[in-house]
């Protein structure tokens, strides 16, 4: 019973337990129902995996109402990647959760805390698993709601501006969502993305459509944070509890990334997207201007977190620019980049996350010779730091790899060159952790600042470890990469 | 005719739009936004839809002028002028508003029986609501049944919004038993509210549980049913609202909404059926159906009613006029 249900469970057990941890009255009962339900999860995204390589795409329907009368949860190799992707984020990140929402948070904030930490999973595996138009919506709404909060619960006041700001322009971004559905709900009379790939061709050349197309894509670019929609992004992830820039930094963006797929490949298919409406070529400017923009601000941020975020509006550009090829290698690309980001910014934030717990600053200026003080700490940060940049041998390494050969492939060795030369402002802005943590002598003595507590080193050194493994043995996750970009583009495997 | 009542409705609700944008005074926007909504639903109404439009009536008429209201009443009266004109938000709104346009032109026509919308999953649920749902109304077997993954989901969304505030606002209700300042004036609007606090609560679950039959369901229900608390919370004073209804109370009652709908549909797994359905409930499917409607339109109407409620104390707890402040006199 328990396998044959797995695609509800998926979703059903986190959403479950977001009410019995708000009923659960100590802080510590809340963290406990968090910790054990994100391990769940963990376990059946890899069940989901296991069963989707093996009989491929899986299919189930809600309430047992046939397609596309009722809702159908629908699993191919990329939502089950993706599913994977959350899942791991979530059970690593919830062992580190304890020590540090106990000091970053009210202990009556504590449980609240938890059960919207739960919601946001709920409506991010809700987006992922799901085959139904308007269900992704409504799933939109739970993971985007839960995350204002979240945010808004940072220690700073400006996390409550920071939450605002996020608000009106997620609003605006699920409104715009929300208009484009409505639109092909009108012109197709189906809700079923299966059913909506069938139908669309026959109407693809109404305005109507094409204006649908254009509201989705620019309502789920703001979701991403695509150049120039990504304002919100950095407040955000400054101002929010740690735990929250971890877990939203790792999962959130990537989603929507998972859902402009959906779209562009799934629902509108490749010959509309990128051949009628040229979605490619217009993305794929935004994408360049993504990573030399936000790889420049990056430099010359002196708040940790701050540089980070403009790194991930960077990466993003990244990700974007490998589906833009809309080519079999290029979107395979743009997988292994989402996948591997997520691995290297979640370790990156958690380490920053040990020393907000020490030192309660992350201000370049502050961490000055902090190597000897938390050596751990700092050598995660540089080992993340280097995948981020692409050494060889980590998992950095490999997603630029691809993406550069899948820039070759087709044809466009200048997309290559860009790639190449931003990893070289990378370079500077790692560098300026490296030197700052590792060369520079403290200018003031930092009584009592030690490394940080094991439960959060363990779950950032596993993260930075998976990281290292896949840049070592990175075939599991192409060949799932390049089956999932397979099905999306239509091309036979190679 | 019908045209007509259309382009009138149409016309005011361009106007109090305008309206709304022009005012500065937030108390009038807040009373043209209920009035906006109002008109909406008269518009809902004339398409058949009345569902939407008892909502749209209870949520965007009442409840959240109410909640507005409180607002206003926390923060100030007046909007700020803004120092700079910017050209960026109006080039955005114009863009927005040219391709809506611009979408309508290939647009069915409006009410062509022909439009996708009418010839492809519509009629099946038209058809087969009675034998499969054994409903009169297909609205609710389609959002309680066919859709109602998609119903447990917003209630997910009002229970998140619930959760929202009580973490950033929370309802600290302090031993009030002071009364609104001019409590005794409002001699008769204390015995109207007296008088029709029992039929407002009597509605609401005559909503909630006709739903099947007629317009209405747990998501309207729940809204009527807040409204009658509320109504007794401004003319009888916080404190007294608070000892009908325990703050504490309400964050469990949030909770037990969502629980009762999913336990429904964990309840369809374990006796061997998929995730919420209401076929193996029963011994038929038709009584099955009932049953799994009557159960998740109740789960509905509990997390509804509640989170509404706790807005609505958490916005007018944090004045220390309570319940009064947000009087419009």
């Amino acid at each position: 019973m328990l396998l044959s249900n797995l695609p509800a469970l998926q979703v059903v057990v986190p959403l479950v337990s977001a009410p019995i941890c708000l009923l659960l009255r100590r802080p510590g009962h809340a963290w406990a129902c968090a910790l054990t339900v994100s391990w769940a999860v963990l376990v059946m995204a890899v069940l989901l995996l296991r069963q989707v390589a093996l009989e491929g795409t899986v299919s189930y329907p809600l309430g047992a109402w046939a397609t596309p009368w009722g809702i159908e949860y629908r699993i191919d190799m990329l939502a089950a990647l993706v599913i994977l992707v959350i899942a791991i984020i979530g059970a690593v990140v919830m062992p580190y959760a304890r020590r540090s929402v106990m000091q970053e948070l009210d202990d009556e904030h504590i449980g609240a805390f938890y059960t919207c930490y739960l919601l946001c999973l709920t409506g991010l595996l809700g987006i992922v698993v799901t085959g139904d138009a308007f269900n992704l919506f409504v799933f939109l709404e739970i993971s985007s709601l839960s995350s204002y909060v979240l945010i808004s619960l940072g220690r700073d006041r400006r996390a409550l501006t920071a939450a605002f700001q996020y608000l009106v322009m997620g609003t605006i971004g699920a409104t715009f969502i929300l208009i484009g559905v409505g639109l092909m709900y009108m012109m197709t009379g189906t809700l079923n993305m299966a059913d909506l790939a069938q139908r669309l061709p026959a109407v693809d050349d109404t305005r109507t459509v094409r204006v649908a197309f254009a509201f989705v894509t620019v309502g789920v670019s703001i979701k991403l944070a695509l150049f120039p929609l990504h304002i919100w992004l950095p407040n955000a992830y400054i101002y929010a509890p740690s735990v929250v820039s971890i877990f939203l930094a790792a999962t959130a963006t990537k989603v929507g990334v998972y859902v402009l797929l959906r779209l562009f490949f799934t629902v509108f298919g490749v010959q509309f997207s990128f051949d009628d409406m040229h979605v490619g070529d217009i993305i794929m400017w935004l994408a360049i201007a993504a990573v030399l923009t936000g790889s420049l601000v990056a430099i010359f941020q002196d708040n940790l977190k701050r540089m980070l975020a403009y790194s991930s509006v960077a990466q993003i550009g990244y990700i974007v620019l490998g589906i833009a090829l809309a080519t079999g290698a290029g979107v395979s690309a743009g997988i292994i980049y989402l996948f591997n980001h997520a691995l290297i910014k979640g370790a990156l934030f958690m380490a920053l996350g040990g020393i907000m717990l020490r030192l309660g600053s992350v201000e370049l200026r502050d961490l000055h010779g902090l190597l000897r003080q938390m050596p751990w700490t700092v050598a995660a940060i540089i080992a993340g730091g280097l995948s981020l940049i692409g050494v060889p041998l980590t998992a950095g390494f490999i997603s630029k790899w691809y993406l550069v050969a899948a820039a070759l492939e087709g044809g466009l060795w200048p997309l290559a060159f860009i790639v190449l030369a931003s990893s070289l402002l990378t370079v500077i802005y790692v560098w300026r952790i490296v030197e700052a943590t590792c060369f520079r002598a403290a200018g003031d003595e930092r009584p009592g600042v030690r490394e940080a507590p094991l439960s959060m080193l363990l779950p950032t050194w596993l993260l930075i470890a998976l990281n290292l493994y896949i840049g070592v043995d990175a075939e599991v996750l192409t060949g799932l990469a390049d089956t999932a970009a397979a099905a999306l583009v239509g091309e036979a495997l190679p | 005719m019908q045209h007509l009542v259309d382009i009138v409705l149409l016309g005011l609700l361009m106007i109090t739009g305008f309206a709304i944008v022009r005012m500065r005074s937030l108390l009038a926007v807040t009373m043209l936004t209920s009035i906006y909504s109002l008109f909406s639903a008269l518009l809902f109404v004339v398409l058949d839809a009345v569902d939407v439009a008892l909502t749209e009536a209870a949520i965007g008429a009442g409840i959240s002028t109410i909640l507005l209201l409180a607002t206003v009443a926390l923060t100030t009266e007046y909007e700020k002028v803004p120092s700079h004109r910017s050209l960026l938000p109006l080039l955005v709104v114009t863009l927005t508003g040219a391709a809506l346009i611009y979408g309508t032109l290939d647009m069915p026509h409006y009410g062509d029986p022909n439009a996708p919308v009418h010839r492809h999953v519509a009629p099946d649920y038209i058809e087969d609501t009675p034998e499969e749902i054994g409903v009169p109304n297909v609205v609710t077997s389609v959002l309680a049944s066919y859709r109602g993954y998609d119903t447990l989901g917003e209630v997910t969304v009002i229970f998140t919004a619930g959760v929202g505030v009580l973490a950033l606002l929370g309802v600290h209700l302090r031993k009030r038993t002071e009364q609104p300042s001019d409590y005794h004036k409002l001699v008769v609007l204390r015995v109207i509210a007296k008088l029709f606090f029992p039929l407002i609560l009597l509605f609401a679950l005559y909503v909630l549980f006709h739903g099947d039959y007629g317009p209405g369901g747990g998501f309207q229900a729940g809204v009527i049913f807040a409204t009658g608390f509320v109504l007794y919370a401004l003319t009888h004073g916080l404190g007294n609202a608070e000892r009908v209804i325990p703050p504490a109370l309400l964050g469990i009652l949030a909770a037990a909404g969502v629980l009762l709908y999913s336990a429904v549909g964990i309840e369809g797994m374990l006796l061997g059926g998929k995730f919420l359905e209401y076929n193996v409930l029963a011994d038929d499917p038709v009584s099955g159906q009932h049953l799994g409607i009557l159960l998740i339109e109740t789960g509905v109407g509990i997390t509804v009613a509640a989170v509404i409620l706790i807005i609505y104390f958490g916005f007018v707890s944090r004045r220390p006029g309570g319940a009064d402040a947000q009087d419009p006199s």
